[in-house]
């Protein structure tokens, strides 16, 4: 069996809002997958689904195996770790590890031999005498992550668990998650809308829209190969360009600039005429010293400069519309200079404007 | 800069709590005071400062009428503790299961609470009158033998008073556990699902610990509201069959305004006084002192 959780045309009703409608899911043995979308889009549904924690509408959902969609979330053999931490403030911390194992009359030296060995993963021996209330948020959220632990599952759920937290412990313990990944090796399904969060941790994304999944694949394939126009405008900050023009003999036509698509990758079956919208982000978008790998060229006039100290993000107007284009940090513009672009046909995307889908 | 005064910050809001702190002290302290200092005295009909020592308690706990009404207070206010808790609390997790028509519910559950111990006394009155009460209902259904007329009874006729107590109480308990349940985050009931915890020992262990605050505002207006039962016992049985439902502030009631023995009910208000000091200054203490280490 290589799969450790399959999600076969899930349903989820709430009353007659349809939240998940006919989803499929595929998750390998040791996968990191992280599911990304906006508010609302259901993410947190599916992973309540996934725990047993939801009853499906319609459906079946496998892990490990086993099919599981009317097992209670003990029996599951999953992890789950929410957003509010969901301590148990009246325990102390090792209470809160602990609790579960002794509901389930396991012998105590097991109890306390996972305990101890949760607690030193996460580095969290000098807290197990506290109540929650005297931790701070990364503490607690180390606690609550020890609790997914100490039951030795194969499956761990994340809802967002570090959306709490200030910056820089978001960056700490989104380094040490990835880690204990590493060191665990066992399936991780994680929610969250940060992207940084998705990009850097996961080995696939999956990016859902209103209960669907909108394209599954890895953080690179999603950045640089983006399916559909949602995807494409939902990843990346500051979001991609799109400039709406006319597919024609190989090139792409722009109010008055031939871009030639030589070396675009079109999908199989898409038609290679008519109207299209060219997706190109900031960074791909080229000036400067780079400019001599640009196949096109043009100038346009910067009307705002927004340095971030790393680079420096320039607006301006091209063919009648807005964009913005990644300078280096180092970059003297000011508005009102002209400034000259390129374009790299070959690391763009192409998008049909009916159906919104990959070209 | 000098740091300014701590007693003229919000002076003016001090100004206005002046008048409020005054006729507080001067009502709840003076007023103590005095009724413990009188109940050391012969007063009759008025209060006058002529010293008996401790002939007013001599006689209070020689009063078969008093002992009667400790006693009833003892067995309604431990049941009604026990019970109101126990009916709020389960009626509160019955509506949390995110029942349908819960607003109705729950008003039709609190609605007596907006009744008067008076109309709440009475109306149980009636219910429980054998002649046209429950007992009637059931004879005219077929059972000829049933018998069902507690207030009736002498030796059961404090529980017919605790039945419309609880009819009046549970509601407010189950309004006041239904916030605290809602104020827990549902991610702390999931997190226990996953851990495999049962629904009855989430409540117990988990639930319920949290919702402490919760518990002892409702402990407090439950016990408030036993130590002063008074007028559901006026308007339900008067105190009867005989004494068999008479309680402590009936007996200061009785003692002050119809026996002209003002003596005597100043010491069995100062008895009630010493009484609700014992329980609540040790538990205070708990509470508010043992902060340091909590
Ligand atoms: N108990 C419920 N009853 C009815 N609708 C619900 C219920 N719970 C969620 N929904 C709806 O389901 C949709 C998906 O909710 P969900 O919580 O899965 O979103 P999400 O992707 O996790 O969003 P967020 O990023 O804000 O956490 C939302 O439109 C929400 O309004
Ligand atoms: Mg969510």
């Amino acid at each position: 069996m290589n799969y450790a959780v399959e999600i076969k045309d899930l349903d989820l009703y709430f009353g007659n809002v349809k939240v998940l409608q006919q989803l499929n899911l595929d998750i390998y043995k040791g996968e990191f997958l992280v599911l990304l979308g906006s508010s609302g889009c259901g993410k947190s549904t599916l992973l309540n689904c996934i725990a047993g924690l939801l009853e499906v509408t319609d459906g079946q959902i496998f892990i490990g195996g086993n099919n599981v969609t009317w097992a209670q979330p003990s029996e599951r053999g999953i992890g789950m770790v929410f957003q509010s931490y969901a301590l148990y403030p009246q325990m102390t911390v090792e209470g809160n590890l602990s609790f579960g194992l002794r509901n389930a009359r396991m012998p105590r030296d097991e109890i306390s031999k996972r305990v101890s060995r949760a607690a030193g993963i996460l580095q969290i021996e000098p807290l197990l005498k506290r109540k929650p209330a005297a931790l701070s948020g990364g503490q607690r959220q180390r606690v609550a992550i020890g609790r997914a632990l100490v039951r030795d599952v194969d499956v761990f759920l994340f809802d967002e668990p570090l959306s709490n937290l200030d910056a820089k412990l978001r960056a700490d313990l989104r380094v040490e998650i990835k880690k204990l990944h590493e060191q665990l090796d066992n399936t991780m399904i994680y929610v969250t809308h940060d992207q940084i969060e998705a990009m850097t941790l996961a080995d696939r994304i999956a990016i859902m829209k209103e209960g669907k999944i909108m394209q599954l694949a890895s953080p690179n394939e999603i950045y640089n190969r983006p399916r559909n126009l949602y995807v494409a405008d939902f990843i990346g900050s500051p979001s991609m360009n799109f400039l709406h023009g006319e597919i024609k003999d190989g090139n792409f036509l722009l109010d008055g600039i031939t871009i030639p698509l030589k070396g675009y990758e079109f999908a199989a079956d898409s038609s290679q005429g008519g109207k299209a919208i060219l997706g190109l982000r900031p960074e791909h978008i080229l000036t400067g010293d780079n400019l001599a790998s640009a196949t096109v060229r043009t100038t346009v006039t910067v009307e705002l400069v927004e340095p971030m100290g790393s680079d420096t993000l320039i607006y301006s107007t091209l063919a009648g519309t807005f964009i913005h284009v990644r300078m280096d940090g180092q970059a003297r513009v000011s508005p009102g200079d002209k400034v000259e672009i390129g374009f790299q046909p070959e690391r763009a995307s192409l998008f049909d404007p009916e159906t919104e889908d990959r070209l | 800069m000098k740091r300014p005064n701590q007693l003229f910050r919000n002076l003016s809001a001090k100004i206005a709590a002046i008048p409020m702190i005054v006729t507080g002290l001067f009502v709840f302290v003076g007023g103590t005071v005095w009724t413990v200092v009188y109940s050391f005295t012969k007063s009759g009909l008025l209060p006058r400062l002529k010293w008996v020592g401790l002939d007013q308690y001599e006689r209070l706990w020689s009063t078969k009428r008093w002992l009667v009404s400790i006693e009833n207070l003892a067995i309604y206010g431990i049941s009604m503790l026990v019970l109101v808790f126990v009916i709020g609390f389960i009626l509160a997790t019955l509506i949390d299961q995110k029942v349908r028509f819960e607003n109705a519910f729950r008003t039709i559950i609190l609605y007596p609470f907006a009744l008067s111990f008076v109309v709440t006394g009475l109306v149980w009155q009636w219910i429980l009158n054998p002649e046209f009460g429950i007992q009637s209902i059931v004879r005219d259904l077929g059972w000829k033998s049933f018998t069902f007329d507690p207030l009736y009874t002498p030796e059961i006729a404090i529980y017919g008073v605790l039945i419309a107590g609880l009819w009046q109480g549970s509601g407010l308990v189950m309004v006041l556990m239904l916030a605290g349940l809602r104020g827990i985050d549902q991610d702390i009931w999931k997190a226990a699902r996953v851990d495999g915890i049962p629904a009855w020992k989430t409540y117990l262990f988990i639930v319920i610990p949290m919702m402490r605050p919760v518990f002892i505002t409702t402990l407090v207006l439950v016990v408030s509201g036993i130590v002063k039962l008074y007028d559901l016992i006026v308007a339900q049985t008067g105190g009867g069959p005989g004494i068999a439902t008479e309680v402590p502030a009936k007996y200061v009631y009785d003692m002050m305004f119809a026996a002209s023995n003002l003596g005597q009910g100043f010491a069995a208000s100062t008895m009630m006084l010493v009484t609700v000091a014992l329980i609540v200054i040790p538990w205070a203490m708990l509470e508010f002192g043992g902060k340091k280490n909590g």
